[in-house]
């Protein structure tokens, strides 16, 4: 049995704060578990807090991607926050540019941005 | 004659009339270098190097590279760095060396055995002087490195504007290793001074490519990735002819002609206190 992520409810707000290296089946685990505490719950936004991971790959950058993806299938909007700046231009380099997800700078900001009423959609591309 | 009688003679040579032989050569360098250098030091450097020389040639023989011209080479280094720093050429450079040779220079009447000794001498004396102009250059790339170093720190400042709100102006060309920069000191900057508006100013910048583009376009996208907005100001008429003309896409991005356009622009869209009366963007 691998490490799992926790996903925390707070009010109609799922937080999920990455601070293990990220292994593929961990990615795959959280994606599930994600998947099914938004239908659970009903929550309304996803906050993935990333200030603690170092490190990416190009699977980790597509998994942000997919994972708001499915969210925003299950009507939640998720928001990366706290990605560092090696990590930033590593996703650069990478050519992921994450399309769709939206990003704050700090948890803070990230939560001020799903509060926010009549908050629109990022530009699909 | 052996090589061991040949270094014999040679050190001989340079014993016996050493104090003389010294001063020629300090005599002859002072020449070439035209009073750039104060006589005393040039004196006091020569005959160190000169000592240490007549040492390492009784020691070592003519073996240039072993552990008896350690303290010659260790000279050679010192004299060859300080000419570097001082914009000496490298031909001024060697010919203090190379002016070693001249002292023993052979003559009609210079038996034979002494000339096999002057050969020796000036055999060393090559290798030495290759040896300094190696160090001359090795210096001289040091300094350039460390120049470029200088200049890149210089030329990317990461200034804040507003509470929330960073720029970085950007003078002169932009290259991938300049753009490296600029790209982590501004995302560092965003994270330190919790910014989520940034400003990068291309006023400074002589002209846009493709290149260009692609990494201003990569520095916003990292910037956003991060959370924080990017705008790019400073664009100037011929600049903006110049990208439509390349038909540069840069899509989304904000971009503004002035750094105070894009000032307004930042604050209207800010999320921090100060202006929030300024409403939704």
């Amino acid at each position: 049995m691998t490490e799992r992520v926790p996903v925390l409810k707070i009010g109609d707000v799922l937080l999920v704060s990455i601070q293990v290296d990220l292994e593929d089946q961990i990615v795959l685990d959280l994606q599930e578990d994600l998947a099914s505490r938004i239908v659970e719950s009903g929550a309304r936004g996803v906050v993935i807090d990333i200030t603690a991971v170092e490190i990416v790959d190009s699977f980790v950058g597509r998994m942000l991607a997919t994972t708001a993806a499915i969210s925003r299938m299950l009507d939640a909007e998720t928001v990366v926050v706290g990605m560092r700046p090696a990590v930033a231009i590593t996703l650069v380099e990478l050519g992921l540019s994450l399309g769709g997800v939206r990003t704050a700078l700090t948890l803070e900001k990230g939560l001020n941005l799903l509060a926010r009423p009549g908050n629109d959609r990022p530009a699909q591309r | 004659m052996a090589e061991q009688d040949i270094s014999a003679r040679l050190v001989e040579l340079l014993t016996a009339r050493g104090e003389l032989l010294a001063s020629a050569w300090v005599e002859a360098v002072s020449r070439t270098l035209r009073g750039r250098i104060s006589l005393a030091e040039l004196d006091r450097e020569l005959h160190d190097l000169y000592t240490a020389l007549v040492a390492g040639i009784r020691e070592g023989g003519s073996d240039w590279q072993g552990e008896a011209y350690a303290e010659v080479r260790a000279l050679l280094s010192e004299l060859s760095r300080g000419r570097a720093r001082q914009g000496f050429t490298p031909t001024e450079t060697a010919t203090s060396v190379l002016a070693c040779k001249d002292i023993l220079a052979p003559t009609a009447d210079t038996p034979a055995e002494d000339i096999h000794a002057y050969l020796q001498l000036s055999k060393l004396v090559d290798s030495l002087a290759l040896f300094t102009l190696e160090v001359y250059a090795k210096t001289r790339e040091e300094i350039i490195s460390a120049q470029a170093e200088q200049l890149m720190e210089l030329s990317t400042p990461v200034v804040k504007l507003w509470d929330g709100v960073v720029a970085v102006p950007l003078v002169g060309t932009l290259d991938s290793a300049r753009t490296q920069v600029v790209m982590e000191k501004l995302l560092q900057a965003l994270v330190d001074i919790n910014a989520d508006q940034a400003i990068i100013d291309i006023t400074g910048v002589p002209a846009v490519d493709t290149e260009v583009a692609q990494h201003l376009l990569k520095t916003v996208v990292a910037a956003r990735l991060m959370g924080a907005e990017c705008i790019i100001s400073g664009i100037r008429p011929q600049i903006a002819q110049t990208i439509v003309a390349l038909g540069i896409q840069f899509g989304d991005i904000v971009t503004k002609a002035s750094l105070a356009d894009a000032l307004k622009h930042a604050l209207r869209n800010s999320s921090t206190d100060l202006s929030i009366n300024g409403g939704q963007a």
